[in-house]
């Protein structure tokens, strides 16, 4: 039923090499109308399938992790197909891109896929190209050292972090994305090429409180936050957004329309209630003329235990256990060690199958505090809305460090 | 060597080292290779480091003629600095589902986007999209022009659109799909194309497509309405492969715990044990489930692959309502329609999506998640909008709040009193 859209087969236009002239000869800025091609999503995914996949769609028997980054499928029709699976930093050029599509021809039939956590995926159909594809992947490496293809992300391990853009393409960023997920991956690099946790460890991580990497059901959760109100330019506030909007935006409503002169005149602005703000940022989402960046109040935080499978227990979210952490470019080494730290208490403390979060509720808070000794703060006690859900009411309680001295 | 200027840049040079891929060489060397942009974007970055603070200006507003998303207005403010990422654009590109692609499709992606824009990419951005990072205003058309004529692809939505659709691996590689997940995300990506670029939403909408319930694209944490598979009938058994786990010839969990010497495989303690709601058991020496008290957690799959499958009628469960914490608090997406056959044209979940969108389009507010109206309007309205009936299956426990809003016609003889009767009764 979609054999007319033009992307329902697209060998023939790839076949073709790129003109970069053609757009000049379509595109009429008088009439931009003209020659427009819209409305029509995406390829077809399955032209994009290797041989293997496409053959045995919907055969699959079973798969087995031959080595960390290594599986192997097998299929009711007896076909088996390997796929090797690498880290990748996100932000790559099309250099490396080519480089990918280059390794894709030699072993794997020109085929390659992504997975949703930004990992590499090159499917070949015999041991021996799996083989030869993952000598070639170790040797291929960056001038500076690292490696371009590190193999693995698979079992118990800890993943390629998802993550957001930071300082590298947003204007909201409480923290950069790229630069820490480099250094906590540098540090953390050991697991993800091996299968040694309790289960797997999905980090994530997000600048600022909009969480577009969605980083609040992950095990262990970077979180960029700010800690200053927003600033208010009474000289641009009018002519760059309108200030009804602007109050709106407030969910806790510490913004107030105001009248201020300035220079003799009278101008409409607006005036937050500083004790009243949480610092979500949401008013510079809406207004230019509210920005909230600052070197020194912003910084990092850290969530912990959530989870998205259904395995076991129900997805849950991710807790805040440390409410700030500076921004230390270019290595943050103190939110490293944080992150390294909880996931270490982790793996010696947790059962077999046991996520990070189900670990923490099966020894209690109390007791995950201790182990990983982090100061309990009353940051880590909600007092937003339906706070009370998270509270204890219960005589039922570990005896801690916590209590120890009562 | 290009004609191009590197800036000097000592901490973020740092991270060259260390095992893990460096974002900052592979950019570097685009660069010094020809793009100054990608030494521009670097230097800035260093500036960002020493600040710690962006260096980007709130977005405006660009895009391309007839669409109102795909395109994130970007603008450095240390143009003077950084000349060739003043204006640093980013077009989201709506990828094949599930992200295979040939090295044909990759390659003249690349060749558009040397041409057209930095060369720097986010392989992929979150939602799913390809994120073609970095260009002019001027350039945005004849990009359009040449992804779609010359890749037959499209952008993917940004602002209050339905947001680009994604889904898991499926029955391409993974044996426990109970849906073509990819199947369902292209049929609707392609039926909703007026609403993924062209805002009509109070906000933006997210549809995700995992296969089982080990939901790997995250959709009951970050979509809207979330649709993942699971099965109705029996989880099949193979009792030799169950016997070949027990005898240590099958590594458990396809071998995913390899690096660590966790004893021998216990049956009964790793898997027997740790189901959830306890409905295993073994009779002589066959594994039983007894499947009607099962909630398809896939546990016990998991760790044994080669001996449990799911069972083989198959649907989806769909969930709704999720989003990050902007602004009344994270939510995981809520369970709607517990079970629901996913069969081209998939007219019955279509009709649903209809149901959902108009309640949404008409109560929403500006900039309020469809999981924020279902909080603010309440889960019975939902359902009455979505004409499903209430089960027990959509609540964790019944509330333990007597304060049920009784309408009018749910009490005999309605609302309408008179006083003078009651007090008739009653003296006052
Ligand atoms: C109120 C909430 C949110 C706001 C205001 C917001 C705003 C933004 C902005 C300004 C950008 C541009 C970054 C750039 O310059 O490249 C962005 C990027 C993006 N956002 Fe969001 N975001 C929100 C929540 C989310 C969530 C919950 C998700 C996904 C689950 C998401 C997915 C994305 C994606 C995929 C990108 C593209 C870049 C990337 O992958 O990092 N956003 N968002
Ligand atoms: C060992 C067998 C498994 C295989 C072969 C497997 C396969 C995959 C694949 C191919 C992906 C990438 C999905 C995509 O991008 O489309 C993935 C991601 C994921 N898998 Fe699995 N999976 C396995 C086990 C599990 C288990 C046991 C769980 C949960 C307990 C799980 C949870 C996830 C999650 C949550 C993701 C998404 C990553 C994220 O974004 O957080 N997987 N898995
Ligand atoms: C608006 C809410 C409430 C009002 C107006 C209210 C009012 C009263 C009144 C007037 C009495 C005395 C009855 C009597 O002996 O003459 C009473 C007794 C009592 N109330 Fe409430 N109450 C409320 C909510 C609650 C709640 C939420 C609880 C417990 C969760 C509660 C627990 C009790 C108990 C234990 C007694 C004593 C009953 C007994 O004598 O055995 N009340 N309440
Ligand atoms: S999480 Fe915040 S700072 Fe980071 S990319 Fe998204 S909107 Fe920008
Ligand atoms: S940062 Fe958030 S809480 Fe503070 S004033 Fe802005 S919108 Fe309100
Ligand atoms: S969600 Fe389920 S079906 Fe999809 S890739 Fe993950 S394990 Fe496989
Ligand atoms: S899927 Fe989960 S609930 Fe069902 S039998 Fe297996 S472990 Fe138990």
């Amino acid at each position: 039923m979609y054999e007319d859209n033009p992307g329902y087969n697209i060998s023939e236009v790839l076949s073709n090499p790129y003109d970069p002239a053609l757009s000049k000869k379509l595109y009429d800025p008088k009439k931009p109308m003209a020659n427009r091609i819209t409305d029509i999503g995406p390829p077809h995914y399955e032209q994009f399938f290797p041989p293997v996949i496409k053959k045995n769609y919907g055969k699959w028997k079973s798969h087995e992790i031959v080595e960390p980054g290594i599986l192997k499928y097998t299929s009711e029709t007896g076909d088996v197909c390997y796929v090797v699976r690498c880290g990748s930093p996100r932000l790559i050029t099309t250099d490396l891109i080519r480089e990918i599509a280059d390794i894709a021809d030699k072993y794997g039939e020109g085929f390659v896929r992504w997975t949703t956590r930004n990992n590499i995926e090159f499917n070949v159909d015999s041991e021996e190209k799996m083989r030869a594809l993952v000598d070639d992947l170790k040797g291929r490496k960056h001038p500076g050292g690292s490696y371009k293809f590190p193999i693995g992300g698979t079992g118990a391990c800890v993943t390629n972090i998802v993550h957001t853009q930071g300082w590298v393409h947003c204007h909201t960023p409480a923290t950069d994305a790229s630069g820490v997920v480099k250094a906590v991956m540098d540090e953390l690099f050991d697991y993800f090429t091996s299968q040694k946790l309790p289960a797997q460890v999905r980090i994530a991580l997000a600048c600022c409180l909009n969480m577009c990497g969605a980083v609040h059901c992950s095990d262990i959760a970077i979180l960029g936050v700010h800690r200053k109100p927003p600033f208010v330019e009474d000289d641009r506030i009018s002519g760059v957004c309108e200030i009804p909007l602007a109050v709106a935006a407030c969910p806790l409503g510490a913004i107030k329309p105001a009248t201020v002169e300035l220079d003799g005149k009278k101008i409409k602005t607006v005036r937050v209630k500083e004790e009243r703000c949480m610092f979500c940022g949401n008013c510079y989402t809406m207004c230019p003329a509210m920005p909230l960046a600052d070197g020194e109040g912003d910084g990092i935080a850290i969530l912990v235990g959530g989870k998205i499978s259904n395995r076991i227990s129900a997805p849950k979210f991710s807790k805040l256990v440390i409410p700030f952490l500076p921004n230390e470019p270019p290595r943050w080494p103190t939110v490293v060690n944080a992150v390294k730290n909880i996931l270490e208490t982790y793996a010696s403390d947790a059962n077999k199958y046991e996520r990070v979060g189900e670990w923490a509720e099966r020894i209690g808070w109390e007791r995950f505090f201790e182990k990983c000794d982090i100061p309990f703060t009353d940051k880590s006690m909600d007092d937003y809305r339906l706070a009370y859900d998270t509270y204890h009411t219960t005589t039922q309680f570990k005896w801690s460090v916590h209590t120890d001295n009562l | 060597m290009a004609d191009v200027k590197k800036h000097d840049t000592p901490m973020v040079d740092d991270l060259k080292s260390g095992p893990w891929p460096s974002f900052v060489d592979d950019i570097e060397q685009k660069g010094l290779a020809g793009k100054q942009a990608c030494l521009d974007l670097l230097g800035q970055l260093e500036l960002s480091f020493k600040h710690k603070e962006t260096h980007w200006k709130h977005g405006g507003i660009v895009g391309v003629f007839g669409y109102g998303g795909g395109v994130i207005g970007r603008y450095s403010d240390v143009p003077d600095k950084f000349p060739s990422i003043a204006h640093f654009h980013t077009m989201r590109v709506n990828q094949p589902a599930s992200k295979f692609y040939s090295s044909a499709f990759l390659r003249k992606l690349c060749d558009i986007w040397d041409y057209r824009g930095s060369g720097m990419t986010n392989f992929h951005g979150s939602t799913g999209d390809m994120v073609l990072l970095g260009t002019t205003t001027d350039q945005l058309e004849p990009t359009f022009y040449d992804l779609t004529y010359q890749m037959s692809c499209d952008l993917g939505g940004s602002g209050s659109n339905l947001r680009t659709p994604s889904c898991c691996v499926g029955k391409a590689r993974c044996e426990w799909s109970c849906l073509d997940t990819q199947q369902i995300c292209y049929d609707l990506t392609q039926e909703y194309q007026d609403e993924l670029h062209r805002p009509a939403f109070p906000y933006k909408f997210k549809f995700k497509v995992s296969g089982c319930p080990n939901d790997c694209v995250a959709a009951i944490a970050r979509s809207c309405c979330s649709i993942i598979g699971t099965w109705k009938d029996d989880i099949r058994i193979d009792q030799e492969a169950v016997k070949a786990y027990v005898g240590g010839e099958l590594k458990p969990n396809a071998g995913a715990h390899s690096g660590r010497d966790w004893g021998a495989f216990d049956l009964q303690k790793e898997v027997i044990d740790l189901c959830p709601t306890g409905c295993m058991y073994m009779y002589g020496d066959e594994l039983k489930i007894n499947n009607r008290e099962c909630t398809r957690c896939m546990h016990c799959i998991n760790v044994m692959p080669e001996a449990l499958r799911p069972g083989t009628d198959t649907g989806a469960t769909i969930l709704c309502g999720a989003k990050a914490p902007i602004l009344e608090g994270a939510q995981m997406s809520t369970l709607a329609i517990p079970f629901i056959r996913m069969e081209p044209p998939f007219d019955e979940f279509k009709d649903f999506v209809d149901k959902i969108w108009d309640w949404w389009m008409e109560e929403g507010k500006n900039r309020e998640r469809f999981g924020e109206l279902i909080q603010r309007e309440s889960i019975q309205e939902f359902l009455r909008r979505a004409e499903l009936k209430p089960i027990p299956q959509m609540v964790k426990e019944p509330r333990s709040n007597p304060y049920v809003f009784w309408s009018a016609e749910e009490v005999p003889g309605g609302w309408e009193r008179d006083i003078k009767e009651f007090r008739a009764r009653h003296a006052a």
